[in-house]
């Protein structure tokens, strides 16, 4: 018998740490159990971006879509829903402030406001399962690069597209095809650049993890177009799931003789090997990848010679990460005129971001080009959790920088990015509300560089250092004002003297903070206080006296969780802590179940 | 296995889509089966049966199947509504699997609606 409905489990890396797998493994049972299973079938999927509300089910062809699903769920859903068709609202996403749920994802703002195309497949496909990929179009693009298109026409599809590298920078794609094509050496390279570092970023490992093929597909046609026999994937072993399905993917390809020698009878050979990466931040950097690839130590070196003309293993290569090439294979089936068509004028696309940090919809989210942050942060991301106030938004990763809210109407795309003193990046971003401090944030993403810093060149490893030691200076309440010169000053030189992305982009969270925050490093430097209360050491911890004995009758339980002792009362009696004493942990804020510790 | 060939990748993908056309949730036409417990009372289980049967006898694979709760009208279960893409539902009553077979091949390969199983044409209004 045919299915008559397919339940998309999401296996993607945060719904299986939900416990996915033990939600799949329930539908089958009970499916079973009941005797529908010739009816129904359960899909293991990758990724669908909403992360927040994991573990989810998707039911097909309805389109319902179920959150936060346990194991203990089941017996009652396939009873009511997949039996008798009666759709549990319990499971379903009511949005904030809404008590009306929406049954269907196409009604969800999170996913109705997107545009896919690098992440096309997402939710559709069993991502172990090259037919999967085969029945969403896939391996046309390359069945029409091979067969009816010549590399130059390859080429010119990608050009005329305006694809730019989702990795960084932003780069033309097709400008660094053409360089690669052009160069003297034999054999050519393709790499896959799936190293991505950056804290709270998962673009790429959710690409590979739920539709590897289109990245071999799309690295298959740019190597064609290049002239390329050989590709690399670089992926860091970190990502075990993303690994082991690309290892799948390579193998299943192979088998239909989609990778090997005389690809689809076009004469065309090509492969694809992986790389595994120790998890160095620094090898997310073009040279320093190539270095790792060749068992070298992962330090990136002087440019030129581009790796176009002298890359891996001294020959000509293309290297772009796992978005752009994931990108290329709707061109071609589609287009260079439908894709130049979506985005602004100078970035075209869409781009995909993480959206993490202080946000209601945690999650992956595709958009196109020249989007405004505000629609990403509240349309789609559904605001700040809370009723909090909306601070910040870190956008391009730790080296990426801090964009205040007079800029949340800004309109995204690569140029835009940069000229508010951030990047685009890989995609990373961070939402920050208004318990955030800025001197702090600034803190942690300069200590997230400094500790990555390969050392290699002096103002990288020495600058970072001098620039973190300032910042934590000034948190912990010894900042002084000519401080604030000094960190603008080093920033200026670690910029410009460094050799690689890394340290040219390292000081932008500084940089960026001082301009748009500079007010609050004042108050850490003059009045040593920090507004936000986040910087424990220019805090002052009192007990509210009244609060203490009313609502808690002098409980005494931050007396006896103090470290220092410092913490003086009796039972019924109002509790008071020496300030002489102090050391400002902040353990009695946390332990008090009545709110009476007040923080100056 | 041996090298694929164009032809073998298109047959492959046409092959596929068939069992995850579903996915996508466009049909040519859907069928709801009403499972409220009046109709599973009634036989609706056998009848959703006979529909995947039928569909996949015909080699039916753009009709999407679906279920849904009780219709209202439980005197008259097992019920069943037909849409084809572009024309109203048509809500059939009384059903067996004779029947089930009947409306396939009539109205949803034929596209003749069959007013003697027929409660009614169109829908109620939502909302």
């Amino acid at each position: 018998m045919p299915h008559r409905m397919h339940l998309m489990v999401c296996a993607g890396t945060g719904c299986v740490s939900n416990r996915s797998l033990e939600v799949r493994e329930a539908l089958q049972k009970e499916i079973h159990r009941r005797g529908l299973h010739e009816e129904i079938d359960v899909v293991t999927t990758g990724c669908n971006g909403f992360c927040g509300a994991g573990p989810l089910v998707v039911v097909q062809p309805e389109g319902i879509f179920y959150q936060q699903v346990s194991a203990k769920d089941v017996p009652h859903l396939v009873e009511e829903h997949f039996l008798k068709g009666r759709p549990v609202q319990r499971l379903m996403y009511s949005p904030p402030e809404q008590p009306a749920p929406l049954p269907k994802m196409a009604d969800i703002p999170f996913f109705s406001r997107q545009r896919l195309i690098a992440l096309r497949n997402r939710g559709l496909i069993d991502p172990e399962k090259i037919d999967d990929y085969i029945a969403r179009d896939g391996y046309t693009a390359l069945a029409k690069a091979l067969t009816r298109m010549t590399p130059e026409e390859i080429l010119n599809e990608v050009k005329v597209a305006g694809l730019r590298g989702r990795g960084g920078a932003g780069f033309p794609a097709a400008v660094k095809w053409d360089t690669t094509k052009k160069a003297k050496g034999e054999p050519k390279y393709v790499i896959c650049n799936g190293d991505e570092g950056d804290p709270g970023a998962f673009m790429d490992r959710s690409i590979v993890e739920s539709d590897p093929h289109s990245v071999i597909e799309g690295m298959a046609i740019g190597a064609r177009a290049i002239g390329a026999r050989w590709g690399v994937v670089y992926i860091r072993n970190e990502y075990p799931l993303a690994v082991e399905r690309l290892q799948i993917a390579i193998r299943q390809a192979r088998e239909y003789g989609l990778l090997g020698e005389d690809i689809l009878g076009s004469g065309f050979d090509f492969d694809i090997s992986i790389s595994r990466g120790a998890g160095a931040f620094v090898c997310g950097e073009a040279t320093a990848l190539v270095a790792a690839v060749e068992g070298r130590l992962g330090e990136p070196r002087a440019r030129p010679p581009r790796l176009a003309e002298k890359g891996l293993w001294g020959k000509p290569t293309c290297l772009n990460n796992v978005e752009t090439w994931a990108n290329v294979p709707p061109i071609i089936n589609q287009g260079s005129k439908w894709f130049a068509s979506i985005g602004t004028e100078r970035s075209k696309g869409t781009k995909v971001f993480s959206l993490v940090g202080a946000i209601q919809n945690t999650g992956l989210v595709e958009v196109p080009m020249g989007i405004t942050l505000r629609e990403i942060i509240y349309d789609i991301g559904g605001g700040i959790p809370e009723g909090k106030k909306f601070k910040a938004v870190q956008t391009g990763g730790p080296s990426g920088g801090c964009i205040p809210e007079s800029l949340i109407d800004l309109p995204v795309d690569f140029e835009n990015l940069t000229e508010a003193g951030s990047m685009m990046g890989s995609g990373g971003m961070v939402v920050m509300d208004e318990d955030a401090c800025m001197v702090d944030v600034a803190r942690y993403f300069l200590a997230f560089t400094q500790d990555e810093s390969c050392g290699k060149c002096t103002p990288c490893r020495e600058g970072t250092k001098i620039m973190l030691d300032i910042l934590s200076k000034i948190t912990e309440g010894h900042g002084a004002p000519e401080d604030l010169e000094t960190l603008a000053e080093v920033s200026k030189v670690v910029a410009e003297a460094s050799l690689c992305g890394l340290g040219t982009s390292a000081p932008n969270p500084v940089l960026t903070t001082l301009k748009y925050f500079r007010n609050e490093y004042l108050t850490h430097i003059e009045a040593r206080k920090c507004p936000a209360k986040v910087c424990r050491e220019l805090n002052t911890y009192r007990i509210d006296p009244e609060v203490c004995v009313q609502r808690g009758h002098g409980c005494g339980v931050c007396k006896r969780e103090c470290p220092e002792k410092a913490i003086f009362g009796e039972k019924n009696q109002p509790h008071r802590v020496d300030a002489a004493l102090c050391r400002k942990c902040g353990v009695c804020v946390d332990v008090c179940h009545f709110n009476a510790v007040i923080v100056e | 296995m041996p090298k694929l060939t164009l032809e073998d990748l298109k047959e492959i993908r046409e092959r596929a889509r068939r069992t995850t056309m579903l996915r996508e949730g466009a049909g040519r036409a859907k069928i709801t089966v009403h499972m409220g417990t009046c109709g599973i009372a009634a036989g609706a289980r056998n009848v959703m049966e006979a529909v995947l049967r039928e569909i996949q006898q015909r080699d039916l694979p753009d009709v999407l199947v679906t279920t849904s709760g009780c219709a209202g009208l439980c005197s008259r279960e097992p019920m069943a509504t037909v849409e084809v893409a572009g024309e109203a539902p048509v809500k059939y009553v009384d059903l067996t699997e004779g029947k089930m077979k009947e409306i396939i091949a009539e109205h949803v390969v034929g596209g003749r609606v069959l007013p003697q199983y027929a409660l009614a044409v169109g829908s109620e209004r939502a909302g």
